[in-house]
């Protein structure tokens, strides 16, 4: 059957794999964007930097302080949400009685400062970080590096853990009721200013925990945020910001079909996703699982 | 985007005896400017001024915030830069070309961004640009990485020598003021006014019978094409077209121009410009730096002075007026 489509399997399945892990950041990164934009009515255009600095932060805690990639799995997030619920309380909370538009412009800016100080403090080319998990597994039909495979899973768990908790718990039908009218629900006792908070921290970290995942799987370096973060703006405008799965579907989707594409046609592999998106956009503007707002 | 505070004080049409003096002045000022400070400097100024002139049209105008006005700008300086270098055009057969150029991409990227609004407007035309982008870096009439370099500067219409800086300048002041003269009179026509209805209440808009969705269409064409005009001229100054000028970045050195200058105001983007392009200048040599100083401009405007440097001038104006009234 391989050969007669004329692709070896290996080479397909690994590009697969990769589309896979690929589509595990999307995924993550535009749930934590949709989440995001959900509550506090802003697009978070940091949210490329903030994984930046998840994979960051690893590589800093492995170097400077000595902790490995398990400790800074839970580490690095933790303290790339503080910061960023820093921002929130002190920049963004400011804009929320205006267009979102600003919102967009002041998170642009953050990101620019920092991409900015981390290229001048570590340069524009990538710096390794050490595969915790080396070796592989040889499934019979392809050989699963266990890394990738790790990511994989763990990144599915993660957002269907959040899907979990947004759709079928207590905490969660708070967070859904505070989205469609949050003067209800704050009039109901709940402090739902400090819940904004903490839903930025939380798209923050999931952001951050996907850049530590990141960063042994590519390099780390600072423009790796600015490259994923408009993809996974097509991602969204794809899918629509209405369904929490809706979101975690098309990553994971859209990163499949990006891999087959560099198997059967390498040059459109860098722009399969955005001509997808025009696509879409004719075809259904609200995106495949938004409504139309 | 609501800027309805800018729109009272800004949207006066206006040939007032005063305004007339002020235009005339900052005309003999631009006439013998090239005299004082460097050519090649005013005229990038220039560029860019048009260029954020033309998307402030449809940010301030319209309140559709596009950030992927690089790829009309790079784009049509790309087509500029080919079509005089490799197809031996004259410079206003380039200019023109990349004008229509930057005209008919901005139709295909209008088509599809205006059918999604605010942020996801945003959020497509970055998408669409990225995808320009990745266009250009595969593409071989471009030259990849390296761009295309020494776009010879051939005798305009024929006879106008513009190998000096100094001819050239006047060449770029003519080009400048041709579109600030559309860009205002489009702002100050019935069909601006409309720009303005849908920027204001679209929905109100919709219910009076206008055809939003071919406004917005022509609006955005309109400023695509004028960016692209921009951009065919910078290729022919610079001599060069490359990848700068189509990237992310660059759309959102546009977006910074007009909010520091002051969006929804006639003149704003030229000021955010002129300030703008200085800064890189004197900056240049702190490398990483300008990145971050750009965004804490960015942070700084939009938390501090939303209006813009004009913006807040005129707010300040208004008030003084309003005091003396009273």
């Amino acid at each position: 059957m391989f050969e007669l489509i004329g692709v070896a399997p290996q080479a397909l399945f690994g590009q697969l794999l990769l589309g896979l892990i690929n589509g595990a950041f999307y995924a993550m990164l535009s749930l934590g964007l949709a989440v995001i934009f959900g509550l506090l009515n802003v697009i978070n255009f940091t949210h490329g930097a903030q994984y930046m600095m998840g994979a960051f932060g690893a590589w800093m805690l492995l170097n400077y302080v000595g902790i490995p990639f398990w400790g800074a799995l839970v580490l690095s997030p933790i303290i790339v949400a503080i910061i960023g619920m820093i921002i929130e309380r002190t920049l963004l909370r400011r804009l929320y009685h205006l267009d979102h538009l600003y919102g967009l412009l002041l998170t642009f800016g953050l990101a620019l400062i920092l991409e900015g100080l981390f290229r001048r403090q570590y340069g524009s080319s990538g710096l390794p970080y050490d595969n915790p998990l080396p070796g592989g597994t040889n499934l019979g039909f392809m050989f699963l590096p266990n890394y990738r495979g790790f990511v994989v899973i763990a990144s599915l768990v993660i957002c269907l853990a959040t899907w979990f908790v947004i759709e079928r718990t207590k905490l969660g039908s708070y967070l859904r009721a505070a989205t469609e009218r949050p003067d209800l629900v704050q009039a109901f006792g709940i402090d739902v200013p400090r819940m904004i908070t903490l839903t930025y921290g939380f798209g923050v970290g999931l952001a951050a925990l996907a850049g530590v995942l990141a960063a042994p799987a590519y390099q780390v370096s600072p423009t790796m945020g600015s490259n994923l973060i408009i993809v996974v703006f097509a991602v969204v405008v794809i899918g629509g910001m209405g369904s929490i799965m809706g979101a975690i579907v098309t990553g994971f989707g859209l990163g499949v079909i990006e891999g087959l594409t560099k198997v059967f046609y390498p040059e459109a592999s860098s722009t399969v996703i955005f001509v997808i998106m025009a696509i879409v956009l004719l075809i259904k503007p609200a995106g495949l699982f938004g409504t139309a707002k | 985007m609501t800027t309805s505070h800018i729109a009272t004080s800004a949207g006066q049409d206006g040939y007032s005896p005063v305004r007339i003096i002020i235009a005339l002045a900052v005309l003999a000022v631009l006439l013998v400017a090239p005299f004082g400070v460097y050519p090649v400097f005013l005229m990038k100024v220039m560029c860019f001024a048009l260029f954020a002139c033309a998307f402030n049209l449809l940010l301030g105008y319209v309140g559709l915030l596009s950030f992927g006005h690089a790829m009309f700008f790079g784009g049509a300086s790309y087509i500029c830069a080919h079509a005089v270098k490799v197809m031996g055009f004259s410079p206003e057969l380039g200019i023109l070309a990349g004008t229509a150029f930057a005209a008919v991409l901005g139709l295909v990227a209008g088509l599809l961004a205006i059918r999604r609004l605010g942020i996801y407007f945003a959020m497509v035309t970055l998408a669409l640009a990225q995808m320009f982008f990745f266009f250009c870096l595969q593409a071989p009439f471009t030259g990849g990485e390296d761009g295309l370099q020494a776009v010879p500067r051939r005798p305009l219409f024929g006879v106008i020598d513009i190998t000096s800086d100094l001819n050239l300048y006047y060449v770029v002041l003519a080009i400048f003021i041709i579109g600030f003269a559309i860009i205002y009179r489009t702002v100050h026509s019935p069909f601006g006014q409309v720009l303005k209805a849908i920027r204001e209440n679209e929905a109100r808009a919709v219910s009076l019978g206008y055809r939003v969705h071919q406004y917005k269409l022509m609006a955005f064409v309109l400023s695509a094409a004028l960016v692209g005009l921009a951009g065919s001229t910078k290729a022919i100054v610079f001599q060069l077209a490359s990848l700068t000028d189509v990237a992310w970045q660059m759309s959102g050195e546009v977006v910074l121009m007009t909010l520091v200058g002051g969006m929804g105001t006639i003149i704003g983007p030229v000021v955010g410009a002129a300030v703008i392009v200085t800064m890189q200048n004197y900056l240049a040599s702190l490398g990483e730096w300008v990145l971050v100083i750009q965004g804490v401009i960015f942070v700084l405007a939009v938390s501090l002075f939303r209006r813009g440097i004009v913006g807040e001038i005129v707010a300040f104006i208004q008030k003084r007026k309003d005091a003396a009234a009273n």
